[in-house]
């Protein structure tokens, strides 16, 4: 369903991305892996449309998406998170699932400041839709707390749900597990796993923890210093002399 | 100490210097040539009063902030729990109740003078409420709002020095034309960052003005338009004579004597409907899908635009309904004054509106309610100071921001609550 | 030859005033370059600027001074004097409070702090204009005595002269000298600066200080050149050259003197040939054209924005 081909991106003399090309299929999560400052950012900013890539195409269900705007990029169903989380801090957590859900309330107006039956029935389909994936995360008895002040494992699967509240095709997270214990990165291995097999979503997914991602990826990309390295399924990576080189050659 | 001597010596001097030049001599122009004189001892001691007490504020500084910061302690208030939401919310609309019955009786009891300014402080209401949700709500500070007052104004103004158009109509027009320039406008400036914005819609307030000043055969130009008609009531005039066929006259519908008075609470009471109107119009925009927008782009930009909300649609709404609102009361002030001119929309407008929402406390209505009746009535009720009013707006505005950046009342967010279902 | 005589007094109108703009441009572009925030106060500075130098002058005239290098040095040393000292108080008062606050804050305290200079002199002085006297008369003239006849006053070569002086020196300070070499480690980043033992905090006085002593200059200048001033002329001057730094470039220098220069061109162009009451639309549409097509200004860096 996507598929990026070619892409480069450069900054003034420094060309962060060279050449990279991955794609990811309808029921699969890919991982991107490579050291620090390879340009695994950069990639899932210029397919979030966060950047302007300088080159290469993305193609997102057959149809051209680089260059479009973020937040249409968004609205077709490709919805990221990000690798320092950003959350709507001083509002609660249910209420960061409301933002999420703003085009299934698509109301006017009009229908909003009179309170018609009609927006009252949507938006409490729409709290109905944050329960559940409060529920689903796990973070019920938090709903009606300020979002900044979780806890920091309980703040990325806030921003896991607040993805999915939006109904993704396609859920980009940017180092899913960083800053998580054993036990947190576990029940994240489990709900990742679980939005591909219950919600049918795609994952891509950055990371360094290399448990998780031979855990859970069918296939894994290896960048290094902006250019595609390697890619395959997480045997075929785990035996590549490349990868082991460019991992070991630096540590 | 010394280098705290030292830094209170140069206090006292700096001081003296920004003081003495411009407060101790006074210029007067004498036919083309121009003269200077001392002015009396008494701004010389006052100067030396002000660097004395710069000197000694400056070389105990530690001391007395230290004393200063004590003094929360004393306040039984400050460290109690807040309230919680849903009594709090009963509270304030029982307030905001008494505060509406008590504006609905005031008329009747009041002078004529005072409902003339208790109207003008419903206008002002208007306009910071609106104001509000742009600088509040959506954190774009808009330097010229004043420019969509004037375009409310001068809408009726026009249409019904040309068209004949009354205020009933034209209120709606004025606030729809109001929001269609803040809509055209706002689009291409919207991208801007915060204090760019701030500057860009500066300069369209100034380009507004400057055009009404010298647009002068549709505008009157510095002249104004005058005899802009008072509002009817379902065709009653509130005149002592009938100026339009087919309306009647209020005063002999019902029998009564003909007061002049009628009239000044009549507006007075449209503008309380209005601003009724606007308070509760946008606090429920407030807990809709677009103020949760609005608060959510404030909070964090690049988050809302992945989750998929538009930057430009979102704080495009803002600007729309801001001006939309500042169009209304600029219907009602034409409506009021009955001759408008450039004079009324210059950026000082701007900044006083601006003003309002600051002290009141960015994003709070109550606050910003509060805020728009002390500024609009004290330089009332002290007219002696009345020449210092700008002067205070300004320290006022800088004290603000340095101590309680926040506002008087700062805003307490409403927030939605998730009901357990057990 | 008359259409362009007529051009060229068009022009050299036009560079006389911009290259005071840019004077009071440096002001602006230099705080923002440091501390990224507007000094919308600017302005004023620039306004006391020129009542002190007129009070300095109206002074020196009471005492029987007269000698003309005399009383404009004197005047000009006034000005600055009293300029650089209110540009370091406001700073102190009411900007270094609310530094690294949110953006509005430091705007918001900055508008507060316009208003209250304004009204400030506005109390002592009066609110209408009073004359400045026209202390360098005469100029050259060129063109047939029988139609229209192109003139530099003397009074404008001095307005290029000290300008060109000023920016000569400010980038001779800039690049040479300690505090200059700071300034440049600082509008870099702060952070660091502060880390390797750079006073940050002298050295944003020190912005305030330079940026105000030049608006002075600017002050006594323009007041000479119109010939009269009153308390709201800081106003729109100071608008005038906050949109020609942004033309150039803001936290550009080089920037603040080409934008002010375009400006002020344009202005007296919009003047000459169309109609002075436009001018400030002109000079306003330019502005918010520059901001939406070129944010960046004709000499300023573009930035990134960091995720």
């Amino acid at each position: 369903m996507l598929e990026v081909q070619n892409l480069s991106m450069r900054f003034g003399g420094l060309l962060a991305v060279d050449q990279v090309s991955l794609d990811v299929q309808e029921h699969e999560i890919v991982a991107i892996i490579g050291p620090n400052g390879a340009g695994k950012t950069t990639v899932f900013n210029c397919m979030s449309g966060f950047y302007k890539p300088t080159g290469g195409k993305i193609l997102f269900e057959g149809n051209e998406i680089q260059g479009k705007p973020d937040y249409k990029i968004s609205r077709l169903g490709l919805v990221r998170t990000f690798q320092h989380v950003r959350l709507f801090n001083r509002m609660t957590v249910v209420e960061n699932l409301l933002v999420a859900q703003h085009r299934h309330l698509n109301t006017n107006l009009i229908s909003g400041i009179l309170k018609t039956p009609n927006y009252r029935e949507r938006e409490q389909k729409s709290l109905d839709r944050a329960a559940y994936w409060l529920d689903r995360v796990g973070l019920t008895e938090m709903a009606n707390r300020d979002a900044g002040n979780l806890a920091y494992g309980q703040q990325r699967r806030l921003e896991i749900a607040r993805c999915m509240v939006t109904e993704p095709k396609l859920l980009m997270l940017d180092e899913p597990a960083a800053g998580l214990n054993p036990a947190e990165t576990k029940d994240l291995n489990q709900l990742i796993i679980s939005l591909k097999e219950d919600y049918n979503v795609s994952v891509v997914l950055i990371e360094h923890d290399m448990s998780l991602v031979m855990d859970i990826s069918d296939r894994i990309n290896v960048i290094n210093q902006g250019r595609p390295l390697a890619s395959g399924t997480p045997d075929e990576i785990r035996r590549n002399d490349d990868v082991i080189k460019a991992y070991l050659g630096e540590a | 100490m010394t280098a705290n001597l030292k830094h209170a010596l140069f206090c006292a001097f700096i001081t003296l210097i920004i003081s003495y030049p411009i407060l101790g001599f006074d210029l007067k122009g004498r036919g083309t040539s121009v003269a200077l004189e001392g002015v009396d001892i008494s701004t010389s001691i006052g100067v030396l009063l002000a660097v004395v007490i710069v000197f000694v504020f400056q070389l105990y500084r530690d001391t007395i902030m230290g004393s200063v910061r004590q003094l929360p302690a004393i306040n039984p208030l400050a460290n109690r729990e807040p309230m919680e939401q849903s009594k709090r919310l009963k509270l304030e609309s029982i307030l905001l109740t008494l505060m509406v019955i008590g504006a609905v009786i005031w008329p009747f009891i009041a002078s004529r003078g005072a409902v003339d300014l208790a109207t003008l402080v419903l206008i002002y209401i208007m306009l910071a409420l609106g104001l509000n949700v742009v600088v509040g709500l959506a954190g774009l500070l808009d330097l010229g709002y004043v420019a969509f007052y004037a375009v409310g104004a001068y809408s009726f103004a026009l249409l019904s020095q040309y068209f004949g158009i009354s205020f009933w109509f034209a209120l709606p027009i004025g606030a729809g034309l109001a929001a269609l320039f803040g809509l055209v406008l706002g689009f291409p400036v919207l991208r801007l960052r915060g204090d760019y914005l701030a500057i860009v819609t500066l300069g369209f307030g100034e380009i507004i003005r400057i055009l009404l000043n010298n647009m002068t055969s549709l505008t009157g130009g510095p002249n104004g338009i005058g005899g802009i008609p008072d509002p009817t009531l379902f065709g009653m005039e509130f005149s002592r004579l009938i100026k339009e066929e087919g309306n009647t006259s209020f005063h002999e519908t019902f029998g009564i004597a003909y007061s002049g008075e009628h009239k000044v609470i009549f507006l007075y009471l449209i503008a309380l409907v209005l601003a009724v109107i606007t308070a509760v119009a946008i606090r429920r925009l407030m807990r809709m899908p677009v103020g949760r927008a609005w608060e959510a782009l404030r909070e964090d930009e690049i988050a809302a635009k992945s989750l998929g909300l538009s930057r430009t649609a979102v704080k495009l709404s803002a600007f729309t309904i801001g001006a939309f609102f500042a169009g209304f009361a600029g219907t009602v002030f034409a409506s009021k004054q009955g001759f408008i001119s450039p004079e009324s929309f210059v950026f000082l407008e701007s900044a006083i509106i601006l003003a309002i929402v600051v002290l009141g406390g960015m994003g709070s209505q109550m606050g910003v309610i509060l805020a728009a009746i002390a500024v609009t009535i004290l330089p009332e009720l002290a007219r002696e100071f009345s020449e210092y009013r700008m002067l205070i707006f300004g320290a006022a505005m800088v004290l603000m921001m340095v101590w309680r950046p926040q506002g008087l009342m700062p805003m307490r967010r409403i927030h939605i609550e998730l009901k357990r279902q057990e | 030859m008359q259409d362009f005589l007529y051009f060229l007094q068009q022009l050299i109108n036009g560079l006389t005033i911009g290259s005071t703009y840019a004077l009071i441009a440096i002001g602006y572009t230099m705080v923002y370059g440091i501390i990224g925030m507007i000094n919308f106060a600017h302005g004023e500075i620039y306004m006391i600027g020129a009542y002190t130098a007129l009070i300095a002058i109206t002074g020196l005239a009471a005492l029987g001074i007269a000698w003309l290098p005399l009383v404009l040095i004197v005047a000009l040393i006034c000005a600055m004097i009293v300029s650089s000292s209110m540009g370091w108080a406001v700073e102190r008062v009411a900007y270094r409070p609310v530094r690294g606050k949110h953006r509005l804050i430091p705007l918001i305290s900055a508008i507060g702090m316009s208003i209250f200079l304004q009204n400030y002199v506005h109390l002592a002085q009066g609110s209408r204009n009073v004359g400045f006297p026209d202390l360098i008369e005469g100029g050259f003239r060129f063109g047939a005595a029988d139609s229209f006849q192109t003139s530099i006053s003397y009074m404008q070569i001095t307005i290029f002269i000290t300008t060109l002086v000023c920016m000569t020196v400010l980038s001779l300070f800039i690049s040479r000298s300690r505090i200059g070499r700071a300034c440049r480690a600082v509008s870099q980043d702060l952070g660091m600066a502060n880390l390797l033992g750079i006073d940050t905090n002298r050295i944003i006085s020190a912005t305030f200080v330079i940026g105000a002593a030049l608006a002075a200059v600017a002050g006594l200048l323009l007041g000479m050149y119109y010939g009269s001033i009153d308390p709201l002329f800081g106003f729109i001057a100071g608008l005038k050259a906050f949109t020609a730094a942004v033309l150039g470039g803001i936290g550009s220098i080089p920037g603040a003197m080409l934008g002010g220069l375009i400006l002020g061109v344009a202005e007296s162009m919009t003047s000459g040939y169309l109609s002075g009451e436009y001018k400030d639309v002109v000079s306003f549409g330019l502005l918010i054209l520059i901001l939406l097509f070129k944010p960046t200004g004709l000499l300023g860096k573009p930035e990134v924005e960091k995720i």
